[in-house]
């Protein structure tokens, strides 16, 4: 099969205040404001300077809900993962602000522990590595105790705690990476891409384990894969990225049912349904060409140069993010386009 | 774009043999490992006609992309080894017939299709030589013809601009236009059948569509047979005419690929097509096959999926199912449908 890129499971734990007041459902947890990272790009050897910049992720803003699954998808380089990589502190924001429970938090703990399960180490010492920094969190004498409860949380038997990665299968290493992401007890969890690289049959596992840890200990996902049925299951709402911006955001149903985007219909489209019976009246949009480069992206709209619907506006004007009042129903939502409509599907067909 | 090899319709292709273009008889591949010997493939048997579309559906270690290196002629031998079985190309085995015959066939008759492409094109050259590289070899061509049918093949899998692009290097390419041109250099000497090894796996949604598109219209106009293997039962469920579902080198399910998903025979394919993700099933818990794929070091006995399997008894523990004849309720047998399941009717009933 294939790896489809590296897969993390990676988990944010703000340093102070773990675990400390509950947050009511429904209210944002993780509030995201006008995020933005560049990567600059430059020139010369001896006297750098900076000729541009990579636009990964260009002013995203959304709210994480407690308990809530936040699902993102994006075709590669939309800067879903760069994304992600922001919001752990793995990478430093070029601007925007990230706010937790309403407060400013400036250090966020990370692990990225599936494509880092050090070779060397048992599984024991791997799982337990988050505890020696945060030793209030479990302290030493309890410490194999707590490693061996979150290994039958995560479904492997806990007396595999002295072996090492190799001794796993693919589903099993990604239980392990998941088991040291609830090490801290964390309240948000972000995935990125957790079950691409596995089989389908294990995939489900996966899928359901995660499901399972989340009513169980009330936890809030930011869920980042490129299989769109695979977040539609497990997603409460969805934001679609293209070219660094989320282009529509709102809940399952609105985005995969009422979608007013048009590169969120392409996308949908283009998704291959396994059912041979829908072959003949299937209803794709093939998009022309590829993306931009994020170095260099369009004016205006970033997806006009491969839209059917573009116009001058277009190419002047950055759609806001933002429902359209000449819509209805289902179709209103947030969706960054100047002519947000529904498809409108051949009935008859 | 006329007197070219690219798009001389089909005159070689209708050769007075009549019957599958390609067939596998009871393949046996395995591996010699310091761990021991690895039986990656245990007796595989399909075949494929022109202007077919066969997909060989598995997961990691089912063997399937080993069948079609050993079809390829492209197993590192040793450490593999084939003790025993048949590839059949226009009713001639391929293993038994000396090495120049072999060697015709390999390329110019089958070509292959890689799911990375980037890795498989040279980077150190431009595509455009390596495009050339196929008629200068094969019918030795010379350098500039070579590559003014570079630039036509480049033109067939529509990548903008080839005259200009021709020069350029395989890095200067996106994956979409990569793939595309994987698919014009197994395009260039008109071979009969194409073997596509997960072409799409690496591309995005929106790419994978127009590359599989472009696929199948190529297919179509040049009659050609096409292996696809792949994981993707979306993908399949968009192209094939009829599918083998592979599991621990042994073919489990072979049908056409309405019946398929339409009523599995085997618990193995009804668990694969039970854990897409449905829309009624929001919120609940998907179905999920307990456990994992076999070591091929040690492969259960009897039927390799028994660990695994709702409806093992205890004869699927002792004895290796042979891939038996499917039939339908009235005793009529369903053409192109086996199962290698000893209750393929309960699970033909249960669907």
């Amino acid at each position: 099969m294939t790896p489809n890129g590296a897969s993390a499971i990676g988990t944010t734990v703000p340093e102070e205040v773990a675990f400390q007041q509950e947050v009511p459902k429904g209210e944002p947890i993780l509030e995201v404001r006008d995020l933005v990272k560049y990567f600059p790009l430059t020139k010369g050897i001896l006297f750098r300077k900076q000729v541009g910049a990579v636009k990964a992720v260009d002013g995203v803003s959304f709210d994480l809900m407690q308990g809530e699954t936040l699902g993102i998808v994006g075709e590669s380089g939309c800067g879903k993962s760069t994304l992600a990589k922001v919001l752990m502190n793995l990478e430093a924001a070029t601007a925007g602000s990230v706010r937790y429970k309403g407060e400013e938090i400036s250090r966020l703990v990370f692990q990225d522990p599936y494509t880092s399960l050090n070779p060397r180490m048992t599984v024991g010492d791997i799982i337990g590595e988050p505890y020696e920094i945060h030793p209030e969190v479990a302290p030493k004498g309890e410490r194999r105790k707590a490693v061996q409860d979150l290994l039958d949380v995560v479904g492997l038997n806990p007396e595999y705690i002295n072996r090492y990665p190799h001794q796993f299968s693919g589903g099993q290493r990604q239980r392990i990476g998941i088991a040291r992401g609830l090490a801290l007890k964390p309240e948000i969890i972000i995935c990125d891409e957790p079950v691409s690289a596995l089989d389908v049959s294990v995939q489900a596992q996966v899928i359901n384990l995660l499901e399972q840890l989340q009513s169980e200990f009330n936890l809030s996902y930011m869920f980042i894969a490129h299989d769109l049925s695979i977040v539609r299951h497990i997603s409460d709402r969805v934001g679609v990225m293209y070219l660094g911006k989320i282009v529509e955001i709102g809940t399952d149903l609105e985005i995969y049912d009422h979608a007013t985007h048009p590169y969120t219909q392409a996308l949908l489209s283009a998704v291959p349904v396994p059912d041979p019976a829908a072959r003949a009246d299937r209803d794709r949009i093939v998009l022309v060409g590829d993306v931009p480069s994020p170095a260099n992206p369009p004016s205006g709209c970033r997806f006009r140069t491969r839209c059917w619907k573009a116009q001058p506006k277009c190419a002047e004007e950055v759609p806001a993010l933002m429902a359209r009042d000449w819509l209805r129903d289902l179709a209103v939502h947030d969706s960054a386009c100047h002519f947000a409509a529904e498809r409108e599907v051949d009935l008859e067909k | 774009m006329s007197s070219t090899a690219v798009d001389t319709g089909k005159p070689a292709r209708d050769a007075p043999y009549q019957g599958p273009l390609l067939e596998v008889r009871d393949l046996h591949v395995e591996f010699k490992t310091r761990d021991g010997l690895v039986k990656a493939v245990n007796g595989v048997n399909y075949s494929v006609s022109a202007g077919e579309t066969l997909a060989v559906l598995g997961e990691s270690g089912s063997g399937k992309s080993v069948t079609a290196q050993a079809i390829m002629g492209i197993l590192d031998m040793p450490p593999a080894r084939i003790p025993q079985g048949e590839i059949r190309y226009r009713g001639q085995d391929m293993l038994t017939m000396d090495k120049e015959s072999r060697r015709k066939i390999r390329g110019q008759k089958i070509a292959m299709i890689f799911q990375d492409a980037l890795s498989s094109l040279n980077p150190v050259l431009t595509v455009g030589f390596q495009l050339g590289e196929m008629f200068r070899a094969h019918h030795g061509t010379s350098r500039k013809e070579a590559k003014a049918k570079a630039i036509e093949l480049m033109d067939r899998v529509r990548i903008p601009a080839a005259k200009e692009r021709v020069g350029d290097y395989p890095h200067q390419f996106s994956g979409g236009m990569r793939q595309r041109i994987m698919i014009a250099m197994a395009l260039a000497l008109e071979p009969d059948l194409i073997i596509a090894d997960e072409p799409t796996t690496a591309l995005d949604v929106t790419v994978q569509a127009q590359v599989m598109d472009l696929l199948a219209e190529l297919q179509a106009e040049y009659h050609m047979g096409l292996i696809l293997i792949t994981h993707d039962l979306g993908v399949v469920a968009d192209v094939a005419d009829k599918i083998a579902v592979m599991y621990a080198g042994r073919i489990v399910e072979t049908a056409p690929v309405h019946d398929l998903y339409a009523r599995p025979a085997h618990p193995y394919t009804r668990g694969l097509l039970d854990s897409i993700p449905r829309l009624d099933q929001k919120g609940q818990e998907l179905y999920a096959i307990k456990g994992l794929p076999p070591n091929l070091l040690r492969i259960p006995p009897g039927c390799a999926f028994n660990p695994r399997c709702p409806r093992a008894q205890d004869i699927c523990r002792q004895e290796v199912p042979k891939l038996f004849q499917v039939t339908g309720p009235d005793g009529a047998e369903l053409t192109g449908r086996q199962s290698a399941c000893f209750f393929w009717k309960e699970t033909l009933d249960d669907a």
